[in-house]
C-alpha cells in the first residue's frame, strides 16, 4: 500500500502538449477518480504513473521514492484495462499465474518443463497457487479457472482482469475505464462491486473515466481533467455542489448544468437572460457572466410573477420517478433543462410557453474566463428581498 | 422466376469451376497415371488409368545382367523401385525437409521480432523502414540471383546447405504478413504484459507467438511450399555436389536418356515428392484458406 505523488509532471508529444504540470497528491488507500472528456490527457496521467509511458518533465513518487526511471513492473503496481487484457492463448488461471511467476520466480524457474528441476520452485509455486485460490475467492471466479478468455462473458473477464491485478498485491491500483465495455446493467453493478472491493482491501485506487456518474458514485476524490489540466480536486460532493470552474460546471451532473447569460452591474446585482437574480457578486464589477442552475434548482412556475424566465416546453422526459422539462430559451444554445416531479409539472404540456425560476442561494456564478465568482452571503440577500 | 435463374447462375458458376478444376487437376491426373504404367503403354497411349499391369521386363536390369526372373515385375512396382534406385530419392526428401524446416524456422525467428518493432514500437525511422519492406516485396527473386550467387561463391558457400538457406532467411512477405496481423492485436496487451514484467523479447514470444498461431500457419504453409517446389535457386547454387539435391532438383536425374524415355519412374518420383505437400495440404485446408482471407482479414 502507497501513495502517489506527481510533481509538475508534462507531456509532449512533438509540439503537442497534453498535460501541462500536473500536482498530485494521492493518499495512501484513497480511491482517487480522474474524470473528463476524451482527449483530456487522464490516460496519459494514467500510464505515466504506470511507466508505460515517460513523463516530458516532472516527478513521479511512489510510496516516497521517486520511480522516473523505474520500469512499470517494478513500481509494484498492477493495472485494469479497458479492454481487459487478458492473454488470450492461456487458462484464467494461467493468466492469475503468470504475473506472480514473472515476478517472483527466477530465469531458471519460469523455464518450462526444465524449470520443474529447478530448486525451490516448489514452495514458490505451491504459494503462487495459493495467491491465485484466494483471489479467485475474492472475486467468485473459481469455476471458471480452467476456462479461456474467448469462453467468457463481458463481466467474467473483467472479474479475471481485477483478478489478475490483485493476485500481485500491488500498492496501488490503475484502472483504466475498466467499466466502459459492459453493459449499463452491469456497469452500475460493478461500480458497486469495486467500491466493496476497495474498501476490503484497503488499497489505493486510481481509476480514470469519462463518465462523471462513475466518478461521482465511486470516488473518494475526484480530479476533474481538461486540456491537460486538473481543474478541480475534492470530493465528489465539493466537485458537484461547488465547481470552480463553468468547465467542471457542465461537465458534472447529468443532465448537465444550465448555463443562462448574464451581467453584473457595479452594484453588484446580477441579471440572467435580463431577468434579476435573487443573488450579489461579492465584489462587485460590471461585465458578462455565466449564471448556472442544476436541473434540480430550476422551478416550473404556473404564472409569471414578474421575476421568472420563460421558454418553451419542447420534450417532456419521463423517468417515472422524475420528470425532464427540456425547454427552447431564447438566448441559450441548446435546451434547458428543468427537473421536476410529475406532479409538479402536469400542467405543461408540450409546445406551450412556461415560466421558471432559479432556487434562491443556488446559482453558480462564473466570470468571463470561466472561473467561478464569489457571491455575497445569500442570508444577507434573502433577507432584503 | 427466381429459381430459373438461380438454376442457371449456379450451373454457369459451376462450369466455370469445372473447367477451372478440370485444367488443375489435369496434370496430377496424368503424373499419377505414367506413374503406375508400362513404358509402352505410356507410348502408345493406351491401357486407360492404371494400365494393364502386365509383367514387363527392366531393361537395364537385363542389361546388368541379372536373371530374367529377377528383372521381369509389374509396371508400378518397376517405376516406383526405379523412382528410388535410379537416383537417391530419399536423400533428396530429406535435403527438401532440412531446407524448408530451416528456412521456416529462421523466417520466424526474424519475421516475429521486425514485425513486432514495425508494429508496436515507436521508433525514429519506423515508417520509413516499413516503407523498405514493402518496397523489398517488390522485388523479384531471380533480379538479385546473380549478385547473391557471386557473394556466396566469394565466400565459398556453393554447394553448401547455407547457400540453399541464407538467402531466403529474411523474408519480407513474412515480416509484411506478421506486422499487418499484429496491427490488430490491441496495445492494452503489451502493455499488460510489461506489467507483469515481461521483456520486449519475452512479449514477442509469450505473447505475440502464441496470438499469431493462425497468422504463422498461413505464413508457414507459403514459405514451405515455396521452397519445397522451388527449382530455380538450388539448380543455381547447387552445381556439382548431388548429396545436395532438393526433390525438385533430383527429377532432373530422370531426364530422358539414351536408353528412351524413363517417364514411369520420373513421373512415381514426382508424385511421392508431391504427395507430402498434398497431405500437409489436406491436414491444413482449413487453416490454408484461412491464411489467404487472413491478410484482409478484421
Amino acid at each position: 500500500m502507497a501513495g502517489i505523488v506527481l510533481r509538475q509532471v508534462t507531456k509532449t508529444y512533438g509540439t503537442l502538449r497534453v498535460l501541462n504540470g500536473i500536482d498530485l497528491d494521492i493518499a495512501d488507500g484513497e480511491y482517487l477518480t480522474l474524470v473528463g472528456p476524451s482527449g483530456c490527457g487522464k490516460s496519459t496521467t494514467l500510464r505515466i504513473i504506470a511507466g508505460l509511458e515517460s513523463q516530458t518533465t516532472g516527478d513521479v513518487e511512489i510510496d516516497g521514492r521517486v520511480v522516473n526511471e523505474v520500469r512499470p513492473s517494478r513500481r509494484d503496481l498492477a493495472m485494469v484495462f479497458q479492454s481487459y487484457a487478458l492473454y488470450p492463448h492461456l487458462t484464467v488461471r494461467q493468466n492469475l499465474v503468470t504475473p506472480l511467476q514473472l515476478r517472483d520466480m527466477n530465469f531458471w524457474q519460469r523455464i518450462p518443463l526444465l524449470g520443474y528441476l529447478a530448486p525451490g520452485r516448489r514452495a514458490k509455486m505451491s504459494k503462487i497457487e495459493d495467491d491465485v485460490r484466494k483471489a479467485a475467492e475474492t472475486l467468485k471466479i473459481e469455476p471458471l479457472l480452467h476456462r479461456k478468455p474467448g469462453q467468457l462473458s463481458g463481466g467474467q473477464r473483467q472479474r479475471v482482469a481485477l483478478g489478475r491485478a490483485m493476485v500481485r498485491n500491488p500498492a496501488a491500483f490503475l484502472m483504466d475505464e475498466p467499466l466502459s465495455n459492459l453493459d449499463a446493467a452491469l456497469r452500475v453493478h460493478m461500480r458497486a462491486e469495486l467500491s466493496e472491493l476497495h474498501r476490503e482491501l484497503g488499497a489505493t485506487f486510481v481509476y480514470v473515466t469519462h463518465d462523471q456518474a462513475e466518478a461521482l458514485t465511486m470516488s473518494d476524490r475526484m480530479a476533474v481533467m481538461m486540456d491537460g489540466d486538473i481543474l478541480q480536486l475534492g470530493p465528489p460532493d465539493e466537485v458537484y455542489e461547488d465547481p470552480r470552474d463553468i468547465r467542471v460546471a457542465e461537465f458534472i451532473g447529468s443532465p448537465k448544468m444550465n448555463i443562462l447569460p448574464g451581467r453584473g452591474d457595479s452594484a453588484g446585482r446580477i441579471t440572467a437572460l435580463g431577468v434579476a437574480v435573487e443573488e450579489a457578486l461579492a465584489v462587485p464589477s460590471e461585465g458578462p457572466l455565466s449564471v448556472g442552475f442544476r436541473p434540480e434548482h430550476l422551478h416550473i412556475q404556473p404564472a409569471d410573477n414578474g421575476a421568472c424566465f420563460s421558454g418553451r416546453l419542447t420534450y417532456k422526459e419521463n423517468l417515472g420517478s422524475d420528470v425532464f422539462l427540456h425547454l427552447a430559451v431564447e438566448g441559450i444554445e441548446g435546451k434547458a433543462v428543468i427537473r421536476a416531479k410529475p406532479h409538479e409539472a402536469d400542467f405543461a404540456d408540450v409546445g406551450e410557453d412556461v415560466w421558471f425560476t432559479g432556487e434562491v442561494g443556488m446559482a453558480r456564478v462564473f466570470g468571463a474566463d470561466g472561473k467561478r465568482v464569489a457571491l455575497a452571503e445569500p442570508q444577507l440577500m434573502r433577507k432584503t428581498s | 422466376m427466381m429459381a430459373r435463374t438461380n438454376w442457371l447462375g449456379e450451373f454457369l458458376k459451376h462450369s466455370v469451376l469445372l473447367a477451372g478444376a478440370i485444367v488443375v487437376l489435369l496434370p496430377f491426373y496424368l503424373m499419377l497415371s505414367y506413374s503406375l504404367k508400362s513404358p509402352a503403354e505410356i507410348e502408345s497411349n493406351t491401357g486407360g488409368f492404371v494400365g494393364s499391369q502386365e509383367i514387363m521386363t527392366d531393361r537395364r536390369c537385363i542389361k546388368a545382367g541379372k536373371p530374367a526372373e529377377e528383372c521381369d515385375m509389374r509396371p508400378i512396382v518397376y517405376n516406383y523401385t526405379a523412382a528410388f534406385s535410379e537416383a537417391p530419392l530419399v536423400r533428396y526428401m530429406l535435403n527438401g525437409v532440412f531446407v524448408t524446416v530451416s528456412i521456416f524456422v529462421i523466417q520466424v525467428l526474424v519475421a516475429l521480432p521486425c514485425a513486432y518493432a514495425l508494429s508496436k514500437l515507436k521508433f525514429w525511422g519506423r515508417d520509413v523502414v516499413f516503407g523498405l519492406v514493402i518496397f523489398c516485396l517488390l522485388i523479384p527473386v531471380h533480379a538479385i540471383a546473380l549478385p547473391l550467387y557471386i557473394m556466396l561463391a566469394k565466400v565459398g558457400l556453393t554447394n553448401t546447405y547455407a547457400a540453399l538457406i541464407i538467402p531466403w532467411t529474411i523474408s519480407v512477405f513474412g515480416i509484411f504478413l506478421m506486422r499487418q496481423f499484429f496491427m490488430t492485436v490491441p496495445d492494452d496487451l503489451i502493455d499488460a504484459a510489461r506489467m507483469d514484467g515481461m521483456s520486449e523479447f519475452a512479449i514477442v514470444w509469450r505473447v505475440m507467438l502464441p496470438t499469431a498461431i493462425p497468422a504463422l500457419l498461413a505464413f508457414g504453409i507459403f514459405s514451405v511450399v515455396a521452397h519445397w517446389n522451388d527449382y530455380y535457386w538450388p539448380r543455381v547454387v547447387i552445381t556439382g555436389n548431388r548429396d545436395l539435391m532438393t526433390p525438385p532438383l533430383g527429377l532432373r536425374m530422370f531426364k530422358s536418356d539414351l536408353d528412351g524415355n524413363e517417364y514411369g519412374p520420373m513421373m512415381a518420383a514426382t508424385t511421392v515428392i508431391v504427395l507430402p505437400l498434398v497431405i500437409i495440404f489436406l491436414l491444413a485446408q482449413r487453416r490454408f484458406i484461412e491464411g489467404i482471407t487472413m491478410t484482409g482479414m478484421k
